[in-house]
């Protein structure tokens, strides 16, 4: 079990840094974890982690990075549902990248 | 759609807790629609279970997977065949269940019905018109 600090707290991670429990996930742990990955988190980006973690909340999964854009589309409007404008942001992969800030497991069918 | 698109059935006939094959199905069936196959799911048997409405596992110490059936539209599955002859055996009606729709992104995202109530020998057709059928 590896782990990240993050204002004073530690949070415990799987071995690709995703959340073990994500009952535990808080801005400041989303944060950091982004500045790992040499990224600053922007309002465009809570729009998506917050969608993502609303998603899990209904659903108990996180979506596929196509039915992640179609729903972002929907919600968000067509200038942001495409895969061009979701990688800018995320460019390790929107559904892996993004779900990971959001202290979501992995998506399913993310191969 | 590319040329090597096949028809690909997921058959739950199991009680959804229990045992786990209802969730590795589903599963399955979610990696699946990854590929951009045509994916079609149903549920016969104690299959039908699985979609039953106000699952309730606190008492067994299990996930409550039941909520992501309603996804199934979005990553889209759409055709979601559910036996009658097994609903009428287990004295369910298809208003016991989960209603399960997808999104037409074609017609303004219109609701549809994504749940067709077919019995055992329409079933039987549809399975043959298959090209790959996996059994959970």
């Amino acid at each position: 079990m590896s782990s990240i600090e993050a204002n004073g707290k530690t949070y415990e991670t799987d071995e690709e840094g995703y959340l073990a429990d994500l009952n535990t996930w808080d801005k400041d742990v989303a944060a950091v974890m982004a500045n790992i990955d040499d990224c600053e988190l922007t309002d465009s980006h809570w729009e998506v982690i917050n969608f993502l973690r609303e998603y899990y909340e209904e659903y108990q999964i996180a979506p596929a990075v196509r039915v992640l854009t179609k729903a972002i589309g929907k919600k968000l409007g067509k200038d942001k549902g495409n895969s061009k404008y979701l990688y800018e942001l995320f460019p390790y992969g929107p559904a892996k990248q993004a779900c990971k800030y959001a202290g979501l497991p992995k998506p399913t069918g993310c191969v | 759609m590319a040329e090597e698109t096949k028809k690909f059935m997921y058959i739950n006939r199991k009680a959804p807790y229990g045992t786990i094959y209802a969730w590795e199905a589903l599963e399955v069936v979610l990696i699946g629609a990854a590929f951009e196959q045509d994916v079609s799911v149903a549920f016969m048997d104690d299959g039908v279970y699985q979609l039953a409405k106000g699952q309730d596992t606190s008492g067994i110490g299990m996930k409550n997977f039941s909520p992501t059936y309603a996804a199934l539209g979005d990553f889209e599955i759409t055709k979601i065949y559910v036996e009658k002859e097994s609903l009428e055996e287990r004295g369910l009606t298809l208003d016991d269940l989960q209603h399960l729709v997808w999104e037409d992104e074609d017609e303004d995202w219109a609701e549809k019905d994504s749940i067709r109530l077919v019995s055992r020998a329409e079933l039987g057709e549809v399975l043959a018109g298959q090209d790959v059928l996996f059994n959970f």
